[in-house]
C-alpha cells in the first residue's frame, strides 16, 4: 500500500470553559426568556456581553492546528506533559470526540485502546467479557472465537476464564483487557497510557506484543510517560506542548527534547488542587526530583534521588509537617514526613527535602500527593501533584526477575 | 459534527461537519453482534446472585397483577368489562411493563454509559436497541405465563375468548417497542442537557400509567376526560391488546391510526435528537 496511513491536517479542538449549558431546564428557560426580551442573560458568565462564549478567556484549545502524516508500519510515540493534547488527539482519531477544525484520514480498521477493560461487566465471566469487549472494539463474533484461545493464553487467565471478572485481581483484569485489544489485528492500533497499570513483567509482555504488531506491518500510535518504553518501541516521536505539535522526528531527539522541557524543575501539575482548611495558609509551588545533582523527569531506579518541595507559609505554625504520599496504580504505598512530629514552621518560604536510597521503587509510574498537617482538623492535601517515572532498564537488559512495585529490605538464606 | 465516510477502500475521514442526521445505519448492521451481546449481558446480569434467578422475570408481573387485583379489583371495585379481574390486569400489566421497561432503560443511555462512550466509538444506537430487545425478550417470556394463566381460567370454565385481532398482536408489540424506544431516546437525549429529567422519568412513567387504561377499562373514563385517551398513544395499544386476547370492546381504526402516527413521529423526533446529541455529548457530560 502506498501513501500515508494516517493523514492529519490542521486538526484543532476547542473546549468552551464556563457554562455553556446550565444543566437545568429552569435556567435555560430563564436565559431564553431574557434573550427574548432583549435583556442580559442572568446566567451568562460575563454580564453585559452577550455571545461572549467565544471570548479567549473562556476557550481552551486542547489541540491547535496539528498536521502530520504516518506511514504504514511506523511506530510513533506521542509524548508531552499532562494537558498537552495527546489524549485529545487520540480521542479524535478514535472518533470518540470530534475536531473543531481540520480533518484526519485513516486508512484501514482502527482499534483504539484508550482505557483497559472499557465495557467490562463485573458480573460476567472472563470468557463472556472477552466477547463483549471484543464486540465493543469492533470485532465480529467469528473473529473472536478464532482468537479466543490465543487471548486467554496471552492473558494468563485460563484457570479463571469462567469466573466473574469482579473476582479478578486488578492485574488479571488488565491482562485480560489488553489481551483482547492486542488481538484485534487492526491496521492501526492506538494505545493511550494504559500500561501504567499492571506489573512490570506484564508491561514488557504487552510492549513485546505491540512490537510484533508493528513488525507485521501495522501502524501503532503510542502515548506514554514511560520514556524507556517509547524509546525502545518507537522509531519516531511527536512532542506536544499546550496543544501544539512542537517536534516531529527521530525518537531519541524527541524524547531528549521532552526531558529538557522539565530540566527547569518539575512544577506542580497545573490541575493539582489543594483542599482542606489550610489550603490558603500553605502554598506548595514547586516539586523537583533531583538525581545525581540534576533535576530529572525520568529516574534511574538504581541511583539515590531527592524530592524537593518549595513553598510559602502565609503564617507561622506551632506544629506543622509537610508530607508526601506515594501512590502506584491508585494504591497508597507510603507517606513520608519532612520533620518529626511537633516541629514548628515559621512564616515565609520553606524548602523541604526528602532523600530516598537507590533501589526502593521498581520501574514504573508513581504519583505523588502532597499534604501539610498541623493539629487535628488542620490540614491541606492535593493528590496527583507530580509523577515519578522510573525507567525500566530491564527492558533492554531483560534480566530483572523482580516483580511487584517496591523493594523492601529483607534477609534470606538457603540451607540444604 | 463528526461525519464518518467509509468508502470502499476503507478510508475513514474524520472532520467537523454540520450534518444533523446521521445514524450510521450501515455501521449499526456491522455491529449487530454487539447488540446481541449487550442483550445477553443485561439479561444475564439481572439475575446473577439472586436466589430465584430467572424466576423473577415471571414473579415480578405476577405479583403486580395480584396486587392490582386486590387493590383496584377487590378494594376499589373497578369493573373489568366482564372478564376475570386477574386476566384483565395481567393483560394490561404485561404490555405496559414492556413499554415502561424499554422507556426506563433507554432513557439512561447517555448518562449511564458516559464513561464507555468517552473511551471507544461504536454506533451509539446499539445501546437503546439492545435495551428494547432485552425488554422484548422479557415480555415474550411473560406472555407464556399469561397463556398459562389463561388456560387455567379456561379450564375452570370462565367465559373468555380471544378474537381474530389476535393475529395483529405482533404489530401491537412492534408499536410498543417503537414507542418505548422513541420516548426513551428523546428522554436520554434531553437528560444530557437537563439532568432534572432523570428524577422525573420514574414519576412520569407512573403518572402515564394512570393516564392509560391499565388498571381500569377505557369504557369507565368519563366523557370529559376522554381526550386523555385520544392524545395518549399508549391507550389504544393496551385496549387493543385486551380486545385481542380477552375479547373486551375493540378500539376504533381511527384511534389506532392516530396512535400509530404519534408513534412514528416520536420515533423520528427521537432519532433526530439522538443523532445530534451523540456527536457532542462526550464533551458536555
Amino acid at each position: 500500500m502506498s501513501g500515508p496511513v494516517i493523514q492529519v491536517e490542521g486538526l484543532s479542538k476547542r473546549y468552551r470553559l464556563g457554562t455553556l449549558s446550565h444543566q437545568s431546564l429552569r435556567k435555560d428557560i430563564q436565559s431564553g426568556w431574557a434573550r427574548f426580551r432583549g435583556k442580559d442573560d442572568p446566567n451568562s458568565c460575563v454580564v453585559g456581553q452577550r455571545g461572549a462564549g467565544l471570548d479567549s478567556e473562556e476557550v481552551l484549545w486542547a489541540l491547535k492546528d496539528v498536521s502530520f502524516e504516518v506511514n504504514q508500519g511506523d511506530v510513533v510515540g506521542i509524548v508531552g506533559r499532562n494537558g498537552a493534547g495527546k489524549s485529545t488527539l487520540l480521542k479524535i482519531l478514535s472518533r470518540v470526540t470530534t475536531p473543531t477544525e481540520g480533518l484526519a484520514r485513516l486508512r484501514g480498521h482502527v482499534a483504539s485502546l484508550l482505557e483497559v477493560g472499557t465495557g467490562f461487566h463485573p458480573e460476567l465471566t472472563g470468557r463472556e467479557n472477552i466477547f463483549l469487549n471484543g464486540a465493543i472494539l469492533g470485532m465480529r463474533r467469528g473473529e473472536i472465537e478464532r482468537k479466543l484461545d490465543e487471548i486467554i493464553a496471552f492473558a494468563e487467565v485460563d484457570r479463571f476464564v469462567d469466573t466473574p471478572v469482579k473476582r479478578y485481581s486488578s492485574g488479571m483484569y488488565v491482562r485480560l483487557a489488553f489481551a483482547v485489544a492486542a488481538h484485534l489485528d487492526p491496521e492501526i492500533l492506538i494505545v493511550d497510557e494504559v500500561l501504567a497499570v499492571g506489573d512490570i513483567q506484564f508491561q514488557r509482555k504487552c510492549l513485546g506484543k505491540m512490537g510484533s504488531v508493528a513488525k507485521a506491518g501495522r501502524t501503532v500510535l503510542f502515548v506514554s510517560h514511560n520514556l524507556g518504553a517509547v524509546r525502545s518501541l518507537c522509531s519516531r516521536a511527536l512532542l506536544f506542548e499546550r496543544g501544539r505539535l512542537t517536534f516531529d522526528g527521530a525518537v531519541e531527539e524527541g524524547v531528549a527534547l521532552y526531558e529538557q522541557t522539565f530540566s527547569g524543575g518539575q512544577g506542580i501539575a497545573p490541575d493539582a488542587r489543594f483542599t482542606g482548611p489550610l489550603q490558603n495558609d500553605i502554598h506548595v509551588d514547586r516539586l523537583t526530583c533531583v538525581q545525581s545533582g540534576k533535576p530529572v523527569s525520568v529516574l534511574d531506579p538504581l541511583v539515590p534521588f531527592r524530592i524537593e518541595l518549595q513553598g510559602v507559609a502565609k503564617r507561622s505554625f506551632q506544629v506543622l509537617d509537610l508530607n508526601l504520599g506515594v501512590f502506584h496504580d491508585g494504591i497508597y504505598l507510603t507517606t513520608c514526613f519532612d520533620a518529626p512530629p511537633e516541629v514548628a514552621l515559621a512564616q515565609g518560604t520553606f524548602c523541604s527535602t526528602f532523600d530516598f536510597p537507590a533501589n526502593v521503587f521498581l520501574p514504573g509510574r508513581y504519583t505523588i500527593a502532597v499534604g501539610a498537617s498541623a493539629s487535628i482538623g488542620e490540614w491541606t492535601w492535593a493528590p496527583d501533584v507530580a509523577a515519578l517515572e522510573f525507567a525500566d532498564k530491564g527492558i533492554e537488559l531483560g534480566v530483572d526477575r523482580r516483580r511487584g512495585v517496591i523493594v523492601i529490605p529483607y534477609a534470606a538464606e538457603r540451607r540444604q | 459534527m463528526n461525519r464518518i465516510d467509509e468508502s470502499e477502500d476503507g478510508v475513514t475521514v474524520i472532520r467537523p461537519s454540520s450534518g444533523w442526521f446521521n445514524l450510521h445505519l450501515d455501521q449499526l448492521w456491522r455491529y449487530r453482534d454487539l447488540v446481541v451481546l449487550f442483550v445477553r449481558r443485561d439479561f444475564v446480569s439481572v439475575y446473577k446472585q439472586t436466589i430465584l434467578g430467572p424466576l423473577w422475570f415471571l414473579l415480578q408481573p405476577l405479583l403486580t397483577t395480584v396486587m392490582f387485583t386486590l387493590v383496584f379489583g377487590r378494594l376499589a371495585g373497578i369493573p373489568t368489562d366482564g372478564v376475570p379481574p386477574f386476566l384483565f390486569y395481567m393483560a394490561g400489566v404485561l404490555p405496559w411493563n414492556f413499554f415502561a421497561g424499554s422507556l426506563n432503560q433507554t432513557s439512561s443511555t447517555f448518562v449511564a454509559n458516559a464513561n464507555l462512550f468517552g473511551k471507544v466509538w461504536f454506533p451509539r444506537l446499539t445501546v437503546p436497541i439492545a435495551a428494547v430487545t432485552n425488554n422484548l425478550l422479557t415480555f415474550t417470556i411473560q406472555l407464556v405465563l399469561f397463556a398459562a394463566c389463561y388456560v387455567f381460567f379456561l379450564v375452570r370454565g370462565v367465559p373468555v375468548a380471544p378474537t381474530l385481532a389476535l393475529l395483529a398482536v405482533p404489530l401491537l408489540v412492534l408499536q410498543l417497542a417503537a414507542l418505548g424506544l422513541g420516548c426513551g431516546i428523546i428522554v436520554s437525549s434531553l437528560t444530557t442537557r437537563y439532568r432534572d429529567l432523570v428524577h422525573l422519568v420514574a414519576f412520569g412513567i407512573q403518572l402515564w400509567m394512570f393516564a392509560t387504561p391499565v388498571v381500569y377499562p377505557s369504557s369507565r373514563i368519563p366523557a370529559r376526560w376522554s381526550w386523555v385517551v385520544t392524545v395518549n398513544p399508549m391507550a389504544p395499544v393496551i385496549e387493543q391488546f385486551r380486545h385481542a386476547t380477552l375479547g373486551t370492546p375493540a378500539v376504533g381504526p381511527g384511534a389506532m391510526l392516530v396512535s400509530a402516527s404519534a408513534t412514528l413521529v416520536l420515533v423520528l423526533v427521537g432519532l433526530v435528537l439522538f443523532s445530534r446529541v451523540e456527536k457532542s455529548f462526550v464533551d458536555t457530560v
